[in-house]
Formats: C-alpha cells, structure tokens, sequence
C-alpha cells in the first residue's frame, strides 16, 4: 500500500538540501498550512455540490447543470459570489463578539479537521489523546453559535441560539459516550494506532452488537450535532428565519456555512475512522487474493470512499425525516439515547472484559 | 512537535478568517442606507432590545450535561485501561455507572427532562 510518508520525508530532505539549516522547520509548517487550507476548500466545496446534487436526486430534479461541465464549478462561483458581497455594519450589534464568533466557529472545524488520518502517513496532528482532542476542539463550536445569536440582538438569532445550544451540549453527550465506548475495545485514544488495529478487520464487525449500536447511535447523534435535518431547528426557517446567524452577511455567513459542511466530514471521518476502519482495505482472515487485491486500492480512496458513504446516509436522514420539535429531540436525547448508551458501555465492557469478540 | 502542529492548524484557521476577510473588503461594494443598518427582524421597527432576562428552559438540560460530561472526561483514563485491569475494571465501572443512572431517574422522576 502506498505510504504517503515517502512523500513527506522526500520533501523534508529535499528542502534540508536547498535551504540553510534554520529555515527548514518554519517552511514545512508553511506548507503544511497551506495544504489543510488547500484541502479544507476544496473539500467544503465538493461537499457544498455533493449536497445539492444528492438534493436534487432525493427531488427528481438535476441540480445545478449550467456552470462547467454537469455544474461542477457551481460551487467555486457561489464562494466567489459570496466573497464580493458587501459586509453589512448592523447597528444595535456587541460588535467585538459579533466579528470574533465566526473565528471561533472556524477555529473549532479547522483544528477537528487537523486530526483526522486521512490515509497511511497523511496526518497532521497525532496526540496520543487524539480522540479526546477531536472531542475537545470539536465543541468549542458551540461557544461560536451562542456568541453570534447573542452578540446579533436579534430576537430570531438569539431563539436559533438558544436551541442550537441545547441540541449541541446534549448530543454531545451521545457522542462522547459512543466515542468512549470504541476505546474501550481499542484501548488507544491515539487516532493513529486506532486505525492500525483494524487491520485484522473493522472495529463494526470485530466488536459486533456493542459496535453497530454505539455505530446507530453516533450517526443520529452526529447529525444533531452539525445541525442537519431533521434536527435542524435552530436554523429552521419558516419559524426563526435563519435562525443564530440570520444578522450576517457575505463571507461572515460563508464562515457558518463552511463550517457546518466541514462539521459533518468531520463527523462522518470519524465515524470511518471509529467504526469502519479508517483509510484500512476490507480484509477478511483466510482470504489472501481477496485481501491482496483489496491492499491494491490506495488508502486514500479507501478513506474517501468510506466518509462519501457516510455523508450520502447524512443526508438521507435530512429528505427521509420530518423535522423534530424541540421536546421531541430533547426527549429522544435524554430518555432514549442516553440510556441505551451507558447500557451499551456496560455491554461493550462485558465484551472486551471476558474476550467476547473477534 | 504535536504541540507546535497544533499551533500551526491554529494560526492556519485564524489566517483563513483573517485572509478571507480582508479579500471580501476589498473587493465587496460599499453603500450606505439607514434601514440596513436595523435587525432583521419582521419588516415593522424591531421593539426592544434582545439583551432582556428571558425563561430559559435549557438551562436545567444544560446542568444535566455538565454532570454527564465531567462523567465522561473521568471514563476516558479508565476506558485507555480496561484490557489491562481486568474484570475489576467491569465491577468498578459498574458502582460509578450505577450512582449516575440513579441521577437520571432521579431527574426523571422529578420531571426535569420534560420540556415545559
């Protein structure tokens, strides 16, 4: 399999031979800015067309056709669009945290998105915490909602706040606790090493019934948590306008928006990297030419292909389902998920304690 | 180096924000109107401010999260553990999950998880 790190260490020793000994580190870590930031546009914008084509299939309908080839470029002129719109001053706003809430939004998403192993030697940041991290940073999003509906005093946004809030902190919960319940089995926080471990087979089959449970449960919890239907209420319009970010404009809503599509990769890659083993081929034990021919796919399209999967159930979710009131989904948080999810910690205790799987 | 990775994906994020900001000032327009500076609100002048004391029915369910969450963050050394330890790991786990469930009902019980 092909191992990115040969590329790494060949760009490593080929700067070393080009540049005087101190300039060596701060232009690696330039580099490996510039590609997150390569990689997080051009992701968000894939994704952003990816939404709106599966839409469009959901509806019978082509979705965009008419900029590029079948509207691949559809996208890249709505970011462009949106970048010369101007930038309204709303008068009655707390202007410091109304411009700081977008950075703390993008923050929280750039830095989830840091940790994810994309493929065999193409991650960034490896903590031997790793998981905990990625919990970590991913809800210092939530800080970034509340600061913008209520730094926007606009009754709507504040309401949007309010409920994103709620929904966010609460699904948090499910997501710790499945999270939890995986390294148990693992026995590793670090991303890395979980991913390594999979190799005799996915965490979903080795782990069996505990796996697929915490597995359920993470994606209804992953969608509550990037706000997606059907539990996109903060943000439903025909109630609440357009819910915490309705007072920002131009690229300061373009911030949200990205956010929230990088938000559900970064769900959705670490549910692959979890559940479904990360950028690892399929193997099945005894099967050696199945297994060679399955090592033959590079990683990266194995990583790709698991989180497009994923993304694709995410939005079924959204054209499948009404959207939730606000008590139902406090109710299926606190009254169903919650249980069944120490329960199945227990399970997966049992499991791991008396060698019950794979 | 983890550490000075982390710091690069932090100055990464706050450079797109800052870069993309300072693009979108430069090229957006710039027109001046004084309705445009009023929230968005239903058309009508808006009626008060949005800084008020209002019923906030979160904020037990926020309570109830912080007492899961800090559940969490002491589950996760042991959770690194379990293989180690052993059976123990089961019988310790179950006294801690046991105390926290009782929290639940009891929150339950006491209609704190209905939404009113």
């Amino acid at each position: 399999m092909f191992d990115f790190s040969v590329v790494t260490e060949w760009v490593d020793e080929g700067l070393r031979s080009w540049l005087p000994e101190g300039w060596v580190l701060p232009v690696e870590f330039f580099l490996i800015g510039l590609c997150l930031l390569v990689a997080y546009a051009i992701i968000a914008l894939v994704l952003i067309l990816y939404e709106r084509k599966v839409c469009a299939a959901f509806q019978c309908r082509l979705g965009p056709n008419r900029v590029g080839p079948w509207g691949v470029t559809q996208s890249v002129a709505d970011m462009l669009k949106m970048l010369t719109k101007e930038l309204i001053k709303i008068n009655h706003v707390d202007r410091f945290l109304f411009n700081l809430a977008p950075f703390i939004v993008i923050i929280s998403s750039v830095l989830a998105f840091g940790c994810i192993p994309f493929a065999k030697g193409l991650e960034i940041i490896d903590f031997n915490v790793g998981v905990f991290f990625l919990l970590a940073v991913s809800s210092i999003g939530i800080v970034g909602v509340l600061l913008a509906g209520w730094s926007s005093n606009n009754k709507y946004s504040l309401i949007g706040a309010m409920r994103s809030g709620a929904q966010m902190i609460s699904y948090e919960l499910s997501i710790g606790l499945t999270i939890l319940t995986m390294v148990v089995f693992s026995g590793s926080m670090q991303l890395s090493t979980i991913v390594e471990s999979q190799a005799e087979g996915w965490f979903i089959f080795r782990a069996h019934v505990p796996a697929v449970i915490a597995f359920v449960i993470y994606l209804i919890a992953g969608t509550a948590e990037t706000n997606r239907g059907p539990f996109d209420l903060p943000e439903a319009d025909s109630e609440l306008t357009a819910g915490y970010h309705t007072e920002y404009s131009g690229m300061h809503f373009g911030f949200f928006y990205l956010a929230e599509y990088l938000n559900m990769f970064v769900v959705a890659s670490v549910a692959a990297t979890l559940f479904l083993g990360g950028w690892m081929p399929l193997h099945i034990p005894g099967w050696d030419a199945f297994n060679a021919a399955m090592d033959w796919i590079p990683s990266i399209f194995w990583f790709i292909g698991k989180v497009a999967v994923l993304i694709f159930v995410i939005m079924w979710f959204k054209w499948t389902f009404p959207r939730l009131r606000i008590d139902q989904l406090l109710r299926l948080e606190w009254k169903y998920l919650l249980p069944i999810n120490l329960l199945n910690l227990l399970l997966m205790v049992v499991v791991v304690v008396f060698g019950l799987h794979f | 180096m983890n550490l000075a990775l982390f710091v690069v994906v932090l100055l990464t994020a706050i450079a797109l924000v800052a870069i993309v900001l300072i693009l979108s000032n430069l090229l957006a327009p710039r027109s001046f109107n004084k309705q445009k500076g009023e929230a968005y609100e239903c058309g009508i002048p808006t009626r008060g401010r949005s800084w008020m004391q209002f019923k906030v029915g979160y904020y037990l369910f926020a309570i109830l999260f912080l007492m899961f969450d800090v559940e969490a963050v002491f589950l996760f050394p042991w959770a690194v553990t379990v293989r180690e330890v052993g059976v123990m790991a089961l019988v310790n786990v179950i006294f801690f999950l046991v105390i926290l469930i009782l929290g639940l009902a009891y929150a339950w019980k006491k209609g704190a998880l209905e939404w009113k």
